[in-house]
């Protein structure tokens, strides 16, 4: 008995030994992916929350598949800089008529399609018309409504007319619905995107990571990374620990800033922070009560103390503006002063508006950000006399359905991600938010017609008549933030345009 | 014993059937419009009529259901609206992931559960069957996810043993296979071998004080023999039953495992076209979700028979 007894220990030791062994053996299989020194210089992984569901982004929504595939894979004939500057891209440059209506574009030479066929103006032509055929389903399209014929000149020279002058047409061009195809390459954009980009697909395992290999026939300089892999985590704490643990090299528009710390304090890491297009919008439903008051919208604009928003629910990262443009925007401008924090001020409009002691829904999607920031909007409410009662919706499911289809709501926060995006929240009465336009509607159509210099001054008193009718609470601008091994360059650290490029990645 | 197994494959059927219909109207009832959500915040009413046509999503229900229905048999689930691709392969290829997964972490619970729940019954007057008994009562209060955080934090990102999350395919790579399966595995199966831990003991220390087990001591034979000789068979039944019933726990567990670990499953899959509203995919993977757990009951009522000449002579 005793010694089958020991002999019984034994081999319990020796098991437990073992799996010791195996799992040592198993992480040395592992080993050499931590630091700041690349396994492989030729590869690079990077992490992204919120994956595309495809890669088709004209027949669907979502900052993902333009995220992956613009810059990358697709081009358009403009591009955006870091700083939010127009640059060229697959135009070498483009002239103006007199009368504003007409761009003339000059093409690049020698540029091809990932399938093997050249671009030149007539697919420029075809690119443009079909956004504005029903092969587009994207409600981005309507940007392209301006758009009245597109002639080509040569084949690398084209001109597009619009209906009627247009500043912000050009911009829209460096968005997705600028992108350029090929006509033999559209059939299945879904699964297999064809465009003039410095990567194409290599393989894409759905719901899990898309790598991208770059081209051997791209016209301009070569990528430094021949195959980037862009792997898709459910939430922001599994990125982490996958960037710990060796598995990623780069954590790209981080969705936890409580996480940071922990990189910040090594120096095999580098944390980097940018800003984005992204507004933080409180948003009150100015059609129904009590918001419908403009008194009331004021009040909340006073009550809330939007720094303290911004520390608590975000780590201080953000940009604080006072107004719904980022000051990446060319007609941004600070707007922080128009409603400081006073709340004694927000209790008499209150008071004046017969609007003591407010009962209100507060519908807060189920993104990070949004729980994040409704907890301490509610107690600054609630310390003016108004009573939020947090109502979660998930997102984007029940949000879409209920707020912003139905309007059915008092008060929601939403990050409104798109570029340029004003008057798309404010100059039409029956988006969500409700904005009474009719203020705004002349003097914004003037100032897209107008010249650059008048366009901007024109689009900042759009803006401050929004801002003085309190249409919406812009809490603060979302931050880019990005963690990426210490031996990693070239990673923009502002998210300007809906693209992550990847083609200026290196390993130093 | 036939006309039995004949019955647990009628009721297999019917209730699969009868979870079609379920799973379809369930979907129907999500608030949350698909082509709205393709659509996205931007869309005109138009763009969202024009997606809800090529979806097929504004057809009446009966003919959205027919559609699913008749494809079902085939294996053939349809092209789902939102991802365009066919759904059929996908399921296919999450399921292996899902299986391997879930196979691994019941064989472990059942390898710890087995030998241990034993010695409780064996010892169950002594410190060491008491400290196994506390330990499985322990194990069944720590949640499997929570479980799974802890063995991240320490053995991948402290120790840096193993790889925090994600999935390499056996075929591929198979150590990285095998260092990305343990962690999941084991917090998956400390949850169920603390529960199956209990279970062997009661059936264990059930037979002991069964009179063919005093018997077989007279004889002569040590506890232990006595026990594996004629105890462990007649234990077996009980603790069958439960791992039938826990293998469909481990399965909607591992939803939430899958979550934590990366891991491109179905239960990874099921969350994300949820979210999406991926309604075709949603269905299917339920449904393969409901005839997994069906077979693995149709399988312990047929084992059953098997095992035990009572219930074989009862029918007959």
């Amino acid at each position: 008995m005793q010694a089958t007894q020991s002999s019984r220990r034994r081999k319990t030791v020796a098991m437990l030994a073992a799996m010791l062994g195996t799992m040592l053996l198993l992480s040395a299989c592992n080993a050499g992916s931590t630091g700041g020194a690349p396994a492989d210089p030729d590869r690079l992984v990077v992490a992204l929350t919120g994956e595309p569901v495809n890669l088709d982004f004209t027949t669907t929504a979502g900052a993902a598949i333009p995220q992956a595939m613009m810059s990358n894979v697709y081009e358009g004939l403009v591009g955006v800089d870091q700083t939010g500057a127009i640059i060229p891209q697959l135009a070498t440059g483009w002239e103006t008529s007199a009368d504003n209506k007409s761009y003339t574009f000059t093409l690049v030479e020698g540029a091809t399609f990932s399938n093997g066929a050249a671009f030149d103006a007539s697919d420029v032509k075809f690119s443009i018309e079909r956004v504005k055929s029903d092969a587009w389903l994207n409600g981005l399209k309507s940007k392209m409504d301006v758009v009245d014929t597109v002639v080509v000149n040569s084949p690398t020279s084209v001109t597009v007319n619009l209906a009627r002058p247009s500043q912000a047409w050009l911009y829209s061009m460096t968005t997705l619905v600028g992108a350029m195809f090929d006509p033999s390459g559209v059939e299945d954009l879904a699964n297999t995107p064809v465009g003039t980009g410095p990567y194409q697909l290599e393989s894409w395992a759905r719901g899990e990571s898309i790598t991208m290999s770059a081209r051997p026939d791209y016209r301009g300089p070569a990528p430094a990374i021949g195959h980037v892999t862009l792997r898709y985590f459910a939430d922001a704490i599994a990125t982490t620990n996958a960037l710990s643990s060796g598995d990623v090299d780069i954590i790209y528009n981080m969705q936890a800033p409580e996480l940071l710390s922990s990189f910040q304090a090594n120096s095999a890491y580098q944390v980097i922070e940018g800003t984005s297009n992204g507004e933080i919008i409180l948003s009150m439903n100015n059609k129904a009560k009590p918001f419908d008051d403009k008194r009331v919208r004021q009040a909340v604009l006073y009550a809330i103390d939007r720094k303290s928003v911004r520390d608590t629910a975000w780590n201080g990262l953000g940009t604080l503006v006072g107004g719904p443009v980022p000051p990446t925007d060319p007609y941004y401008e600070d707007l922080n002063n128009r409603y400081p924090f006073d709340p004694d001020k927000a209790r008499a409009l209150l008071k004046e508006a017969g609007a003591e002691n407010l009962k209100i829904d507060f519908t807060v999607p189920t993104r990070p950000y949004a729980t994040a920031v409704s907890e301490i909007v509610q107690s600054q409410l609630r310390d003016v006399g108004i009573d939020a009662r947090i109502r979660s919706a998930e997102f984007p499911a029940v949000w879409l359905d209920t707020v912003f289809n139905r309007h059915d709501y008092q008060m929601s926060v939403v990050l409104a991600v798109e570029a340029r995006d004003v008057l798309t929240m404010f100059n039409n009465p029956d988006y969500y938010i409700g904005y009474d336009n009719s203020k705004i509607k002349d003097e914004a159509a003037a100032a897209d017609a107008a010249d650059e210099s008048n366009y901007v001054a024109g689009m900042q008193n759009v803006v401050r008549t929004i801002v003085d009718d309190a249409a919406v609470d812009t809490l603060f601008i979302f931050p880019n933030v990005s963690v990426a091994k210490a031996g990693i360059t070239g990673l923009g650290a502002n998210s300007v345009t809906e693209a992550l490029n990847l083609s200026t990645i290196a390993w130093s | 014993m036939l006309v039995r197994i004949a019955g647990n494959l009628a009721r297999f059927l019917l209730s699969l059937l009868a979870a079609t219909i379920l799973v379809f109207a369930l979907m129907r009832v999500l608030p949350g419009d698909p082509a709205v959500i393709a659509a996205g915040q931007n869309a005109s009413p138009e763009i969202v009529a024009s997606l809800a046509r090529q979806f097929g999503t504004d057809r009446p229900l009966p003919v959205q259901y027919w559609d699913w229905f008749s494809g079902l048999w085939r294996w053939d689930f349809g092209v789902s609206y939102v991802t365009r691709a066919d759904i059929s392969p996908l399921v296919a290829d999450k399921v292996q992931v899902s299986l391997i997964l879930v196979a691994a972490a019941m064989a472990l619970a059942l390898a710890i559960a087995i030998p241990a729940g034993t010695i409780a019954a064996v010892r169950h007057s002594k410190p060491s069957g008491a400290l196994i008994s506390a330990l499985s009562q322990l194990g069944i209060a720590i949640p499997g996810f929570l479980l799974g955080i802890v063995l991240v934090s320490f053995f991948a990102l402290r120790l840096g043993w193993l790889p925090a999350n994600g999935w390499v395919a056996p075929g591929t790579d198979f150590a990285g296979f095998l260092s990305r399966l343990v962690l999941p595995v084991m917090a998956l199966a400390g949850v169920q071998s603390a529960i199956l831990v209990r279970y062997v003991r009661s059936a264990v220390l059930e037979v002991m004080h069964e009179d063919y087990l005093r018997t077989a001591r007279a004889k002569g034979l040590s506890p232990l023999r006595a026990l594996g000789r004629h105890g462990l068979r007649n234990a077996a039944i009980p603790v069958l039953t439960v791992t039938g019933v826990q293998f469909s726990a481990l399965i909607i567990g591992a939803v939430v495992i899958e979550r934590v670990f990366v891991i491109p499953g179905l239960g990874s899959m099921l969350l994300s076209a949820v979210g999406n509203r991926d309604l075709l995919t949603v269905q299917s993977v339920v449904m393969v979700l409901v005839a997994i757990t069906l077979v693995v009951n149709l399988l312990v009522d047929v084992l059953y028979t098997v095992l035990d000449p009572r219930i074989r002579a009862a029918v007959r």
